[in-house]
Parts: structure tokens; C-alpha cells; sequence
């Protein structure tokens, strides 16, 4: 097992060093190759009407004329071996893994990444206790209410549940039920010292359009396993229906939905951009998107990776938790 | 099966009508919100809710974030409004409503500047007692300190230039690398007290240079972080910061009990604390401000679509709204190099349907049709005659006069050119069809491109080399003046030395020798009269070499809640003012 961990994170690393300079060639060498200067990057750094002295001292300052591998090579070496950076009074210290230093914000990418991932893990996790729950139960149901009333409508609405992105149903819950009937205080959530059931309003609204997905997927899995000979033995056997059910076909219909479940946390974590930004929470998407929308490729840098390592991750503790949800995956 | 596209026009279906039946549902229940702080269009000209009342927390928001809160690293209006809270320049914008507020006043200093030799010396004098939030006098050495900052570029680079190009300072590095403050010659203190500018040559405007930013708001020494300094700056203004500022989260400020009104005419101290939350959408910002749990909107360019909808529908609403000219004029520019025939340029305007391109700014509530290229708040601006096309709402071209010019110039069966616009801005989007349109009928044949606005005026229109190589002709371009004289407003747009690689403003490339000559000659003018006929002179000339089409003074629609107290439309920053307001409840 520790082997399989190290195999695994060593495998990270490589794929986090591929994203890192497919990120910087998409921000560098794509727009060169369209006719952007370095001057024009400067630009963006600039306030209005720069003179020609105010864009060389840009450049200058962000080594905008060195040669993109040399910029990269000297991201890289600061995530290795940290770096420092003038702020004009003082040299400010970036320990490693430093992973730059914003130009827009001026502070480190790595503080501003620290800050962040907490008020995305509490919309991600909040919205994950509500959906899991939700979606596996109402499948789990539908499934042996097949054909029934309960099944028509609870796979209708998670239909509609699938159909409805978190902008549409944001938008209208804050219209309605924050500002219209004001049944729920404004989303005003911004890191861990706030009340987290500030963001219950985004926990419903994320959690409606996966926990239908998850429903469809619970609902379908438990029809397949509920046909299988291992539970026809269990039932041969006089186990009550609840034990068929919970442990033996629940338990097997739970591999695919933790697989789903991996990728799904691991994309949320790295950021619940559109949740995010439709509720003003400053979480890591809504940074991510900003550095996009500013030019500010370190904190798109460091936004990117932090995702990736995410997603990583939580593939990582699926790929574990298989053996322990599932005797076949172990035995094997 | 349904196509995505049409469930994803359902849902965008389904969304307007949301918002829509969110918006104008319940009159009443609104009504109740908006109270009743005045009547439509109050604020443009005197000041709403005037109250003495302390106390509260008065609440602002912006979906992005300030450049910096270093008020010398700062140029965008809003910036420069909103950190007078807690600075104070040797000049400032006069806190008051109308063309007043245009004006400058002296701010630290005891009067305006006297100018000597010719205009190449400004000499100010400092009030006395007036102190930073620590207690500690603000001296002349401050303010030299700070203007030297602006120096350095390459760590303050947010902010005007003007200082280092006026300032008779050649060589000098700024106090970050070169720490010995004498070195320093473009401005000296002769006494504790007195400041006298040096410059290169005479500029009859340096009052407005020193007031119109933050660049001359003292900074102590020792208390510099440099590019950090804007998540904490040392506090002249009533209030000063809780903590520091983060950014793209925003921050508190409190009361600075140092800060003496008996001294500073220009604001006041009502509210006990001012919090200020960056990031949030603007949508929800109008919301809240129909709510009155957000009182003022940063960026002060107006609410969204939806609110404007919302509030313009409901009379009880709109009596809380505000439409004032905002300082904008959206123009399009004539790019002289891609088409160098006036005649040719002649025809574009002769055929431009001016109707058309005023409607695409939303027509009366959007703004006014523009004749004079300086926009109404410019001080000594005057209307102008209308060259090769009429300044109505009900004009939709000249196309007989139009082709007439096209003969002159060579082309009597048209040209093709290229025309660029702001592809996330539906106005310049629309502006651009309908002149396109236009131009059509008279064999002018136009090709579009949009670009987004994040990369337009530094990549697209603002670089004279992708303008050169991209053969562009025309583009939607709007300008909102550094200070309110025709220098500030006119001289980005059409002075040949203001053309620079990146962020270029003169986008028409316009290098007439009259008015090039007008421009070197107008800095020396002393009599604000005779600089601002002289303005004029070059407004007209631009116009009359086709060079700008004009097309709408921008207006915007502002809210104010209720429980805003002394609110007003400040014509100097283009917005509420920021530092005067108060709140009740």
C-alpha cells in the first residue's frame, strides 16, 4: 500500500510539472505567437498612458524580456528553492514551495492560495454532506420503488436538478429567497472565523444539481445490483431485507459513485468557480478567476496547480477507500 | 432530443423571467425599502439627505478591487475618490455639487499655488498642525518624500506620470534607490512649511497636477513598505485603516481622532466606521443597494441592466436614482494614418447615422447626443458647431454630402477599412453595426472586429502597431478627463507627444502641426479664459480634420438608498461623493 502511495504521488508530480508549463505556454507562447510584446504585457501592469520609461521599469521589474524558458526555469526554482522579492523598501522572503508572487495584489500567491482553500473546502464539503446524502438516499429508494409515483417524480426533479447550473439557481435563490422574501441572511462568508451556515444557500444550490446526478447513478446501480446472484443468495439465506439492502447491495453499488464522488471533490476543491463568483464567496475559483481576468499569471499558476494537486488527491483516497468500501477490489 | 442550444436559451429564458418577476413583483414591498430621500435626478445638482448626524457604518462595495489604497499608485477615478477618506493632497477637488465640483481647493496647502518664472516655479505653503494619525505634524519634507516616490516607476507604476515628466528632476531613481533625499531637486523645502516645485518647462495647470491625485498626499518615511504601503497607509483624512487592507477582500476604516475639520473644509467625519467588501458581483451589489444594506457602489458607473430596469420602472425607486452626465464621452476615432484623406474621413462622418449610434447608448437615459468632443463638465468648454454631421438624435446621415467627399478623396465608389469595438460592451457592439449600416449606403465598406475589453486600449486600439498592421480605420473609444479643463480632457486625445506604444489615447494617431503648436504654446497661459478658448480651438480643429465622430456624453444611472446622508453628484470625480456621506438607521 505504501508503495502504491509513493507510485502515486510521484505520478503527481510529473503530471502537476506538465499542467505548470502547459499553463505557462498558454499564457506566454500563445500570445506571443498572435503578436503580443512584452511591451503590451507591461501594459496590463500599467496604469493609463504609460511612457515608455514606466513600461521598461515593468519589464525590467518581471523579467519580461527573458526568454520564456528562462522565466519558467525561474517559477520552477522558486517552488523548489523559495525566492525573495523587492517590494522597493524590503526584501520580502517566499519560503518554498513558493509559488510566486502577485504584481496586482503584491502578496504572495502561496498566503493568498492559504487563505482561500479553506472557503472552498467548507462550500465543497458542506455542499458534499448534503448531496451524498440526499442524492444516494432518494436513488436508493427510487430504485426499490421502482415504476412508483415517488420514482417518477424524484427522478423528474432530479432531472431538472441536472438540467439547472448553480448560476441559474443561484441567481434566482438570491433573488427570491434572499432579497425578495429575505428568508435567508446575504452570503457574506469569508473565511473560517464566519458563521459557515452563511453559505447554506450555496450548499442547496451546488447540491441540488450533483446530489440529482447522484441519485441517477444510485437509482441505476442499485437495479443492476439488486439482480445480482449475491443478493439473491443473501435473501436465500433469511437476512433481513434492510442488511440485503444497506450492506450488500448499497456497499457494491458505491464503487462507481465514490469514483464519481473523487473527481467531483477534487474538481470543487480546486475551485467552485461559477458558486463562487455567482455568490461573491473569495474562495480559490473566484481567485483563479480573477487571475485570469487580470493577467495575473502567477495566481493562475499557482490557482491551476493547487487544482490539480487536488484532483490528484482525491483520486488517491478513492483509489484507497476502493478496498475498504468493496471485499472484491481487496481480494484482487 | 433538444439541442443545447435550445435548453440553454430556455434557461436563459427562464432566468430573465426570474429576475424580471423578482424585479417587478411587489411594488409596494419596494417602496417601503425606498423610502423617499429626494426626487429623480436630485443629486445631479445639490446635496440629497443633508444631515449632521454621527454614527452608523457606512457600507461600500466593488466586484473587483482598487489598483492599490496607495494614493500614489492609483489612477482610476473611483481610487482616487474613495482615498481622500483617508488623504490629503496639497490641492483637492472643492467638496461640492455642480460645476463647483470641477474646481480645485487647497487641501494642505493654505492657497493655490503662486506660479513665478514664467510658470516653471509653483511655490505652496503648508497649513500648520494638521497631523497624521499617530499625532505626528505633517511637514514639507512629507510631501517631497511622496512626490519622489512617484519617481520610481518600476515598484510605483499604477499611478500619473505627470511628476516625473514636469518635474526638473532628470536622472533622479526615487527614494527607493537612492535614499539620500537631496538628491531629489525637483521640488524644495526651504522651511518645515514651504514647497516649491521645480519644473522643466512652464505648465499653467500644476494646481490641478497636485490636486487631481493622491501623488501629493504626504507619506512618513519610515513608515513606507513601498508597493506594500497601500495595505496600510499612514492616515492624514478622517478616518484611518482597522488592521490592513486585503486585497480583493477589503477592509475597515475607523475614525482618525487627529484628523481636525477646523482644517479640512473638503470632508467630514459622520459615520463611526466605513467598511469597504471587494469581490462582490455587481448584481448583487444593486440588490443591496435597493436593500440599503450596501450604500454605495464603488466604481460609481451606474447600476447593471437588471436594477436599471427595475428602477427606472418603479416611480418610488427612481425617486432614489440619479442620471447625471458622467464625464464620459464615447466617440469614434479616425485612425489619420490608416485613412490619411481628410476628404475620405470627410465622408464617414457626412455618412454616419448619428440617430443609430445614439440609440445604442440606450438614447435619453443613456446619455446626450455630443457635439464638441470636451464633454459639458470640462470647465470653459464650449458646445461648438457641428463639422460634416448634426449633433440630433434624429439624424441618420448625409449620405449626398458623403459621397461628394468620397470624389474628393479619390474614391468615388467607396473603400473598405476595418472597424474595431469592445465585444463585452453590447453599446459599442451596437454603435459599431449601426455605423457600419451607414456606411454602407454610400459604398464605405466596413469590417468588424470585436476584442475584449481587458486587452482593447493596452493591445488593440491603444497600440499604434497592431492599428498599423491590422489596417483598423475606425473604433469605439470613450475618455473621461484626468482633471476637468480642457488640458486634461482634450490633450491624451490629440497632442502627437501623448501617442505612446501601449494605452495610447490619442487612438486617431493625429498629428496636425496647428494643433500640436497650440498645445506647446497653451502651458504657458496663465488666464484659465485664454486656455480654455485656446481648448476649444483644438476641439473644433480635431473635429474639422475628421479625426473623432463624435457620438454620446455618457450619463449614468446611480442609486442612493435611503439611509445615505449628504449625497451628491461630485462633477470632479465623475460620481457620488465619497467623502462627505453619512448614514442613518
Amino acid at each position: 500500500m505504501v508503495a502504491f502511495i509513493v507510485r502515486r504521488l510521484l505520478g503527481a508530480v510529473g503530471l502537476l510539472l506538465i499542467i505548470s508549463a502547459v499553463t505557462y505556454a498558454i499564457f506566454f507562447l500563445v500570445p506571443r505567437a498572435a503578436g503580443v510584446t512584452s511591451d503590451d504585457i507591461a501594459g496590463r501592469f500599467a496604469g493609463k498612458q504609460p511612457d515608455a520609461a514606466t513600461l521598461a521599469a515593468i519589464k525590467d521589474r518581471f523579467g519580461l524580456d527573458d526568454p520564456i524558458p528562462v522565466q519558467y526555469g525561474k517559477y520552477i526554482k522558486s517552488i523548489v528553492a523559495g525566492d525573495t522579492y523587492d517590494t522597493g523598501t524590503e526584501k520580502i522572503d517566499c519560503p518554498a514551495p513558493c509559488l510566486g508572487y502577485s504584481f496586482r495584489t503584491n502578496q504572495s500567491v502561496t498566503d493568498q492560495i492559504v487563505d482561500r482553500v479553506p472557503v472552498t473546502m467548507m462550500i465543497a464539503l458542506g455542499a458534499a454532506v448534503l448531496w451524498v446524502l440526499a442524492g444516494v438516499s432518494i436513488g436508493v429508494l427510487s430504485a426499490l420503488r421502482r415504476g412508483t409515483l415517488f420514482d417518477r417524480v424524484a427522478m423528474g426533479v432530479a432531472l431538472a436538478g441536472v438540467s439547472l447550473p448553480v448560476f441559474f439557481t443561484g441567481l434566482l435563490s438570491l433573488a427570491f429567497v434572499v432579497h425578495r422574501w429575505n428568508l435567508l441572511p446575504e452570503v457574506n462568508y469569508t473565511g473560517l472565523g464566519d458563521n459557515p451556515f452563511n453559505l447554506l444557500l450555496p450548499w442547496v444550490c451546488l447540491a441540488f444539481l450533483y446530489a440529482a446526478m447522484y441519485a441517477r447513478l444510485t437509482r441505476a446501480g442499485m437495479l443492476e445490483t439488486m439482480n445480482e446472484d449475491f443478493i439473491r443468495t443473501a435473501r436465500a439465506k433469511g437476512l433481513p431485507e434492510k442488511t440485503v439492502v444497506v450492506k450488500h447491495g448499497l456497499r457494491a453499488t458505491l464503487t462507481p459513485i465514490m469514483t464519481v464522488f473523487g473527481l467531483d471533490i477534487g474538481l470543487l476543491l480546486g475551485g467552485a468557480i461559477i458558486t463562487e463568483r455567482t455568490f461573491s464567496i473569495p474562495g480559490l475559483g473566484q481567485l483563479a478567476l480573477d487571475g485570469v481576468n487580470q493577467s495575473d499569471l502567477p495566481v493562475v499558476l499557482g490557482a491551476t496547480l493547487t487544482a490539480a494537486l487536488f484532483i490528484v488527491l482525491a483520486n488517491l483516497v478513492v483509489d484507497i477507500l476502493y478496498g475498504v468500501v468493496d471485499p472484491r477490489v481487496r481480494h484482487s | 432530443m433538444k439541442s443545447p442550444k435550445v435548453v440553454t436559451s430556455a434557461a436563459a429564458g427562464l432566468v430573465v423571467l426570474g429576475l424580471g418577476l423578482s424585479a417587478c413583483g411587489g411594488g409596494d414591498d419596494d417602496g417601503d425599502k425606498a423610502g423617499g430621500s429626494g426626487k429623480f435626478d436630485a443629486g445631479t445638482t445639490a446635496v440629497v439627505n443633508p444631515s449632521d448626524h454621527k454614527g452608523g457604518v457606512l457600507k461600500m462595495a466593488q466586484p473587483d478591487d482598487f489598483e492599490s489604497l496607495d494614493p500614489a499608485n492609483i489612477y482610476y477615478a473611483y481610487g482616487l475618490n474613495f482615498v481622500r477618506i483617508f488623504s490629503r493632497n496639497l490641492m483637492t477637488y472643492t467638496s461640492k455639487p455642480g460645476k463647483e465640483g470641477a474646481t480645485m481647493s487647497p487641501d494642505l496647502a493654505e492657497a493655490a499655488g503662486t506660479a513665478t518664472d514664467g510658470g516653471k516655479t509653483w511655490t505652496y505653503k503648508l497649513k500648520r498642525g494638521v497631523k497624521y494619525e499617530d499625532g505626528t505634524e505633517i511637514k514639507a519634507k512629507d510631501i517631497k518624500y511622496a512626490v519622489a516616490r512617484t519617481f520610481d516607476r518600476e515598484i510605483l507604476h499604477n499611478g500619473p506620470s505627470y511628476f516625473p515628466q514636469l518635474l526638473a528632476a532628470e536622472g533622479y531613481k526615487g527614494p527607493f534607490k537612492d535614499k539620500n533625499l537631496d538628491n531629489f531637486k525637483g521640488i524644495e523645502t526651504p522651511d518645515d512649511y514651504t514647497l516649491v516645485f521645480k519644473l522643466k518647462a512652464p505648465f499653467s495647470e500644476f494646481d490641478q497636477v497636485v490636486g487631481f491625485s493622491g501623488q501629493t498626499a504626504p507619506v512618513p518615511a519610515d513608515k513606507d513598505k513601498g508597493v506594500r504601503y497601500g495595505m496600510h497607509p499612514v492616515s492624514s483624512g478622517p478616518y484611518k485603516l482597522e488592521g490592513d487592507y486585503t486585497p480583493k477582500k477589503g477592509g475597515t476604516f475607523v475614525r482618525n481622532p487627529n484628523w481636525d475639520p477646523a482644517t479640512d473644509p473638503n470632508r467630514k467625519q459622520l459615520p463611526d466606521k466605513i467598511e469597504v467588501q471587494a469581490g462582490l458581483k455587481a448584481e448583487e451589489i444593486d440588490n443591496r443597494l435597493i436593500a440599503g444594506t450596501v450604500q454605495i457602489d464603488l466604481p460609481g458607473s451606474g447600476v447593471q441592466a437588471a436594477a436599471r430596469q427595475q428602477i427606472l420602472t418603479n416611480p418610488k425607486l427612481k425617486a432614489n436614482a440619479d442620471n447625471p452626465l458622467a464625464g464620459f464621452h464615447w466617440y469614434v476615432s479616425i485612425n489619420t494614418k490608416s485613412i490619411p484623406n481628410v476628404e475620405c474621413r470627410k465622408a464617414i462622418v457626412y455618412a454616419a447615422d448619428r440617430s443609430a449610434m445614439y440609440r445604442a447608448y440606450g438614447g435619453e437615459a443613456g446619455g446626450e447626443v455630443a457635439t464638441s468632443i470636451q464633454p459639458p463638465n470640462v470647465q470653459g468648454r464650449e458646445k461648438g458647431t457641428d463639422f460634416y454631421t448634426k449633433a440630433d438624435p434624429n439624424f441618420t446621415g448625409d449620405p449626398a454630402q458623403a459621397k461628394a467627399a468620397l470624389a474628393k478623396c479619390g474614391q468615388p465608389n467607396g473603400f473598405s477599412t476595418i472597424m474595431i469595438y469592445r465585444n463585452d460592451r453590447p453599446k459599442e457592439k451596437a454603435t459599431a453595426e449601426g455605423l457600419k449600416q451607414s456606411l454602407d449606403k454610400v459604398g464605405i465598406k466596413v469590417e468588424l472586429k470585436g476584442y475584449p475589453s481587458g486587452t482593447y486600449t493596452n493591445e488593440q486600439l491603444g497600440a499604434p502597431k497592431f492599428v498599423a498592421k491590422e489596417k483598423v480605420g475606425l473604433g469605439t473609444y470613450g475618455w473621461a478627463p484626468d482633471w476637468n479643463t480642457g488640458y486634461g480632457y482634450l490633450q491624451p486625445l490629440t497632442d502627437v507627444k501623448a501617442i505612446v506604444p501601449t494605452g495610447n489615447a490619442n487612438t486617431e494617431e493625429l498629428d496636425d502641426p496647428d494643433v500640436n503648436k497650440k498645445w506647446n504654446e497653451v502651458v504657458s497661459v496663465t488666464d484659465p479664459a485664454g486656455r480654455a478658448k485656446i481648448y476649444n480651438e483644438i476641439d473644433a480643429k480635431t473635429r474639422e480634420q475628421a479625426a473623432i465622430l463624435p457620438n454620446v456624453y455618457a450619463k449614468s444611472l446611480l442609486f442612493r438608498p435611503t439611509n445615505l446622508t449628504n449625497v451628491y453628484f461630485h462633477a470632479g470625480f465623475g460620481m457620488y461623493d465619497y467623502a462627505n456621506l453619512g448614514v442613518t438607521g
